[in-house]
């Protein structure tokens, strides 16, 4: 130790101090200032390049994403016009199914209906038609029968004795 | 690919620097110390390790071709001539009617006839091997980073050797500052931090070529980054920080009495330990390689030669590891020291 | 034995501390690591910390 301290050069010392000192200052200005700003520059640069290319595939995925909800939502509208549809359709039927139904009853009760009442005038008038008939058949039966004298004598004969007095 | 080739330029670098050092193999080093010309091989290695940790007046590349550095000597006035003048030592060097003389790599002051005037103290200022290191490794560093700084205006995505730097920088950032400091706070010590991890980290590399630098083992070069670090983390830190020092919450009136000059003394240990473990590591590291190499020249026997040259390749390879796990340590726990400086307690 | 001789020793001591304390650290370390593999990063920063604080401890000893 003792020896080094002999040795010790204060001009190499100066020189070494100085031209050191100059050194880090004008490496500073010419060398390590702009290359680490370039490197910084560079990295910051890659790293937007990466951070928009990440935001871009997000966007990507969200657009696809949309894309699918307004598919999804086209399916459930298509679906539930389509059973409204059917709905409806159903309805409409049913209805018309049972406005028909109606409708036949009411010509079919009012065909029963008409056809009763031809059927009892009909029977009367027969009733009636008959009634004359079996007079005038009676009528000359009648005349036939009881057209001379014995004849009438007879059937007085038969009556009286039908008609059995008690 | 480019990792394969980091990997052959890794090994080229460790095979070379044997070699290198073995050029730096000194055959007659007499003259720089002063001593009798005849060695054994023993003390020859010896000398070349001390004479290699220390700092120099010359760049030598390898014995025999040194490059004079300029010597600039604060002594009432500014002396300014080149060290080729000493010629290793052996003249004094005239300058402005003063003598001065080159001894083991220090400068005295003489008279003209050579004889060391011990109450004139100067101050040596001199462009040495290690300052000459620690410019061109500022020049490097300025060119590489200011280079792959202005490849963005290209493109984000640098080229070239920038390709290297930029993960070691987001390294830097990623896995030293933001988990020690926090996402908050860690932008205004990025600017140190990152000069600190690849100064260290460079010139502990350039300690393994073949050019005998050993800048991050001087005592001086540490002291001055852990003195950096250590008035950084002074200045910048808030009054929780002060307050666990001076008053440590949460602990008894007597206890908080206790703490207070353990926890002052904890703020220069600190910087001091950053000092103490990156040089002694690299020394230490230089001392090993170059022990081997020498132990090379120093076997008998071509088996022996054969392993040390195995083991000197196997501790170069490690050594390599070492320089970038020191600069590694160095920046985290400078980095750690930041982060309870600025750290806020809200659990209190 | 003259001091130096005694310096000497307590560096030593303090050597085969800290190696066992830093031995200590790597095995728990190791441990942790096969416990969870996923935590390797967080633990061997925390391991080079430790290991790091006790060198310290152990080179100031060696060059004071």
């Amino acid at each position: 130790m003792e020896e080094l301290f002999k040795d010790f050069s204060i001009g190499l010392f100066v020189w070494q101090t100085v031209l050191f000192i100059t050194l880090i200052f004008l490496l500073k200005k010419y060398a390590w200032g702009p290359i680490l700003s370039s490197i910084e520059d560079r990295e910051q640069g890659i790293k937007d390049a990466l951070d928009s290319a990440q935001s871009a595939r997000e966007e990507m995925q969200a657009l696809s994403a949309d894309n699918q909800k307004v598919l999804q939502e086209a399916k459930v509208e298509r679906d539930t016009i389509l059973k409204e549809a059917r709905e409806m359709k159903e309805s409409i039927i049913n209805d018309a199914r049972s406005a028909a139904s109606v409708e036949a009853d009411k010509v079919i009760e009012s065909a029963r209906e008409q056809i009763q009442n031809e059927k009892m005038a009909a029977i009367t008038d027969l009733k009636n038609q008959v009634a004359s008939l079996s007079i005038d058949i009676a009528e000359k039966v009648l005349k036939s029968e009881l057209s001379d004298q014995q004849k009438q004598k007879d059937f007085v004969a038969a009556a009286l004795k039908d008609a059995d007095l008690n | 690919m480019m990792k394969a080739k980091l990997n052959i330029i890794a090994t080229l670098l460790v095979l070379f620097s044997t070699t290198a050092f073995a050029l730096e193999h000194p055959d007659d080093h007499s003259h720089d110390h002063g001593e009798g010309q005849t060695m054994d091989l023993k003390t020859e290695i010896k000398q070349t390790i001390k004479h290699h940790l220390k700092d120099a007046h010359y760049f030598e590349l390898y014995h025999g071709l040194a490059m004079p550095l300029p010597v600039i000597i604060w002594d009432n006035g500014i002396h300014l001539f080149m060290s080729s003048s000493f010629d290793h030592g052996h003249t004094l060097a005239n300058s402005k009617g003063n003598y001065y003389n080159l001894d083991h790599g220090k400068i005295y002051k003489t008279d003209s006839e050579g004889h060391v005037l011990d109450n004139q103290s100067i101050i040596d200022f001199s462009i040495t091997k290690n300052v000459l290191v620690i410019i061109l490794m500022c020049a490097f560093l300025l060119i590489s980073f200011s280079k792959l700084a202005r490849s963005y205006k290209k493109g984000p995505i640098p080229t070239g050797f920038g390709r290297i730097l930029e993960p070691l920088v987001l390294f830097v950032r990623d896995d030293i500052a933001i988990p020690n400091i926090g996402e908050k706070h860690y932008k205004k010590y990025m600017s140190y931090l990152l000069t600190v991890f690849f100064f260290i980290w460079f010139l502990n590399l350039s300690g393994m070529m073949p050019l005998g630098i050993n800048v991050t083992g001087s005592i001086v070069v540490t002291f001055s980054l852990a003195l950096i670090t250590y008035f950084i983390t002074q200045f910048t830190a808030n009054k929780n920080y002060w307050g666990h020092i001076f008053w440590m919450p949460g602990v008894p009136v007597p206890m908080k009495i206790i703490l207070l000059p353990i926890e002052l003394l904890g703020t220069i240990i600190k910087p001091f330990s950053l000092m103490i473990r990156l040089y002694a590591n690299i020394t230490a590291g230089h001392v090993v390689l170059m022990s081997l190499i020498g132990l090379i020249y120093a076997a008998q026997h071509w088996l022996a030669n054969g392993a040390f040259f195995g083991l000197t390749l196997f501790l170069g390879v490690i050594e390599l590891l070492v320089a970038f796990l020191q600069a590694y340590i160095f920046t985290m726990l400078t980095a750690l020291y930041f982060g309870s400086a600025v750290e806020e307690h809200d659990d209190h | 034995m003259d001091a130096e001789t005694f310096a000497m020793i307590g560096k030593g001591l303090i050597v085969i501390g800290a190696g066992l304390g830093i031995g200590k650290i790597g095995g728990s370390a190791m441990d942790a690591i096969a416990r969870q593999p996923e935590a390797t990063a967080k633990i061997q920063t925390a391991m080079i910390i430790a290991a790091a604080l006790i060198e310290g401890i152990g080179f100031a000893a060696l060059f004071a």
